[in-house]
């Protein structure tokens, strides 16, 4: 039996890789993977738990974040594209026009 | 009781109403600024409306009536303060509302005709009803603060209106000139004020003149002094009487309403007013009358050098003024204001008389430049007038009335009215300070002595003799042609003011004159009608010395006026005044400089303060406060320079700050 921890500590990893690359990468289409990552770190967390405790909700908010996660991914491209109409890049640390 | 009087209040507001109107509608509308007749009409009825009202209650009180207090609100509550603004209806309010909205009602009626021509009509008019609304308030309220609101706001109308014609500069300076010199005695009226109010808590009249035996005497000389100080300035006595002969830039109904029958008549009325604290300290008394003794013969000399024709009235007004503060100081409080109604009378005739021949001159000025005659002249000296009486007979007529009620030639009503004040000044000989009385006494006579030479020789100058215009100016050949009369508008009021001049000293005759042959009767109507309210100091002197002092009155007055006649008819003005000037020499030098009183004051005070403003002040207003405005705004600039660097614009930066708060906090729950 794998224990719950270590579907936790999966989790928590690629939670962190998700954040670190949101962070640090400066394309925008890598970034939003990262968010992709990030909230699949999430439903595995939910999985493992619901699984392990018997409680069918767990399963059920996962639906909610994957759907939730493809809406935000569609409009966040979209935006992109806009941006990237205007400025044909798509190295957000390019994106400063709210500099001091 | 009178039941009129409780309407005291509408005589207050319709004026102001009357300003509200012509000011608004006229600020807002161009079309309304062009019905002047609709304008000048609803002026003058919110004056005449409340003279009917107050000749209503006049007519309605008799002689022992009780003041009535109509209270509107209470306007200050602070603690243990409150001042309620409230009117008082007595027999002295009433004699100055009756002079006020009378007079006032004239000269607006008056205006209509004489600012016909200019563009900032309806503002002169929204001006003359703030003025009248002010100087109501002045002699009806019932307290101090009410009084002083009256008092500051007739000096705003009369900045105002002195300026009214502010885009020259010397009469916008003018109009300046004439409120600092009053703030200066507002001040001491104020201090007046707070002593007052230390001393009883209240500044209602009611309760000031029951509690007068609180009052040290120290107190009571003080606030004497410093009152009559703010009636210095207000009335133009010594030493702030200079911003009224600079005062004449303004239209002329202006100097005659304000500089004439009713502003500097404030002065005067407050003392009356205070008559009964005044009483308490003779060395006040004596100030007051020393110093308006000086004022009346310095401005009688004054007068005598000057050529413009509205210099001559304002000094004249200046000295007249000074005869009714040597009045109040003697005592005969009664006998003031018996000269500020007759004053008021022939004062505001002369002025508007005057008004009608430079409106005429400036006539004759514009239609030589119509015909192509470029000719410049000031239409207010006298020496280009001259055989105006044919031309413009009401105003000769109405101009010559007045002047004899002015020189005090029996029976017209100057003659009544300077009398009973020379009969007072000599009375007060009688007592305390006698000596000091008896000269000012002297000082008295001679000034109504000139008083009556300078007067006659300006109607004679003006008004006798042959147009002078033409033969100075040659291109002016002919300009006789262009004088004419002015419309009724202007004249109907001349012609009620100088039948009030003729008349009105009836009002004033003496018992004296009666009970000296045994016949006992009260014919002296405003003595008996004063009486209750002032605290007149009784008259000690037998009737050889009262009938003396009337037969010295009437040859002063009657040898002057035959004297001018012979040195000013015929055109013999000129070689007159050229011989007078040889005469006194360096004495007429000094009277045409003025005494030199604004140089004293340019060098004494203005300069100074201004070099003390420039040097110190300014440096301290530029370097020290706006110093340190900057530098607050230098150090907020400071951090913000250092903390704009957080906004890079970039999201990935914000978003690093996102999480390092969401660890941060996460940890602040674990730990």
């Amino acid at each position: 039996m794998i224990e719950l921890e270590w579907y936790l500590g999966v989790s928590a990893i690629l939670f962190t890789i998700g954040v670190l690359g949101v962070l640090t990468k400066r394309n925008a289409i890598v970034v939003f993977m990262c968010v992709e990552l990030m909230l699949s770190a999430v439903n595995i967390s939910l999985v493992a738990f619901s699984s392990f405790m018997g409680d069918v909700h767990g399963m059920i908010l996962v639906f909610f974040v994957l759907c939730v996660a493809a809406a935000e991914a569609c409009v966040g491209l979209a935006i992109v594209i806009a941006i990237f109409r205007n400025n044909i890049t798509a190295d957000i640390s390019k994106i400063n026009l709210l500099r001091w | 009781m009178n039941p009129m009087a409780e309407y005291v209040w509408l005589v207050i507001a319709i004026p102001l109403i009357g300003f509200l109107i012509n000011g608004i509608l006229g600020l807002s509308f161009e079309s309304y600024r062009k019905r002047k007749t609709l304008i000048g009409s609803i002026a003058t009825i919110a004056v005449f409306i409340p003279f009917l009202i107050v000749f209503s209650i006049f007519m309605g009180m008799t002689s022992e009536s009780e003041a009535v207090v109509v209270k509107l609100f209470t306007w200050i509550e602070a603690g243990s303060f409150s001042s309620d603004i409230s009117y008082r209806v007595d027999q002295l309010s009433i004699i100055m509302g009756l002079v006020v909205t009378g007079v006032g009602s004239l000269i607006h009626l008056y205006s209509m005709g004489y600012m016909k021509d200019d563009e900032g009509y309806w503002k002169f008019f929204a001006y003359l009803n703030l003025f009248i609304f002010a100087m109501l308030n002045l002699v009806l309220g019932n307290n101090l603060i009410l009084l002083f609101l009256g008092w500051e706001g007739v000096g705003v109308c009369s900045f105002l209106l002195i300026g009214f014609w502010y885009g020259d500069m010397a009469k916008s300076d003018a109009a300046k000139k004439a409120f600092v010199y009053n703030r200066v005695g507002d001040f001491a009226f104020l201090i007046a004020m707070f002593l007052v109010f230390k001393t009883v808590g209240s500044l209602e009249f009611d309760v000031i003149f029951a509690n007068l035996e609180l009052f040290s005497s120290d107190v009571t000389f003080w606030i004497a002094l410093l009152m009559f100080i703010g009636a210095t300035g207000k009335s133009a006595q010594i030493p702030l009487f200079v911003w009224l002969p600079d005062a004449m830039a303004g239209p002329t109904p202006v100097s005659a309403l304000i500089h004439a029958a009713t502003m500097v008549t404030s002065g005067i009325y407050l003392i009356s007013r205070f008559s009964s604290m005044y009483v308490l300290t003779p060395e006040a008394m004596l100030i007051v009358a020393v110093i308006g003794g000086l004022t009346a013969i310095i401005a009688a000399t004054i007068a005598l050098t000057q050529y413009d024709i509205k210099r001559v009235l304002a000094y004249s007004t200046v000295s007249q003024l000074g005869f009714m503060f040597l009045a109040l100081g003697s005592g005969g409080f009664i006998a003031a204001m018996f000269h500020v109604v007759t004053h008021a009378f022939f004062k505001a005739c002369l002025f508007l008389g005057s008004g009608s021949v430079i409106h005429t001159m400036h006539h004759v000025e514009h239609e030589l430049h119509h015909h192509g005659k470029d000719v410049h002249f000031d239409p207010q000296d006298m020496r280009y007038m001259g055989g105006l009486k044919k031309y413009m007979p009401s105003t000769y007529w109405t101009f010559l009335l007045s002047t004899f009620a002015i020189a005090g030639i029996p029976v017209f009503s100057g003659f009544f009215s300077k009398d009973e004040i020379l009969a007072f000044v000599f009375n007060a000989g009688m007592g305390q300070y006698g000596y000091i009385y008896l000269g000012l006494w002297g000082l008295a006579a001679l000034t109504a002595f000139l008083t009556a030479f300078y007067m006659f020789r300006l109607t004679l100058t003006t008004f006798h003799g042959t147009f002078k215009l033409p033969v100075k100016i040659k291109e002016a050949a002919g300009a006789e042609k262009y004088l004419h009369e002015s419309p009724a508008t202007m004249t109907l009021p001349l012609w009620v003011l100088a039948f009030l001049a003729v008349v009105g000293g009836f009002m004033g005759v003496p018992d004296f004159f009666v009970t000296s042959f045994g016949i006992d009767a009260h014919i002296n109507w405003l003595h008996g009608w004063l009486d209750g309210v002032t605290s007149d100091v009784p008259l000690v002197l037998p009737y050889s010395i009262k009938w003396i002092l009337v037969a010295l009155a009437i040859a002063v007055a009657v040898s002057a006026t035959m004297l001018a006649y012979r040195k000013y008819d015929n055109d013999k003005g000129e070689a007159t005044d050229a011989a007078i000037q040889e005469r006194f020499g360096s004495l007429y030098q000094v009277w045409t400089d003025k005494y030199n009183f604004d140089e004293a004051y340019e060098k004494t005070v203005i300069n100074p303060v201004a070099t003390f403003s420039d040097r110190v002040l300014a440096v301290f207003d530029i370097k020290v406060v706006d110093g340190f405005v900057n530098a607050i705004g230098g150090v907020v600039r400071f951090f913000g320079s250092l903390l704009r660097f957080m906004q890079t614009g970039v999201i990935q930066t914000y978003a690093i700050v996102f999480v390092i708060g969401v660890i941060l906090v996460i940890s602040l729950l674990i730990l």
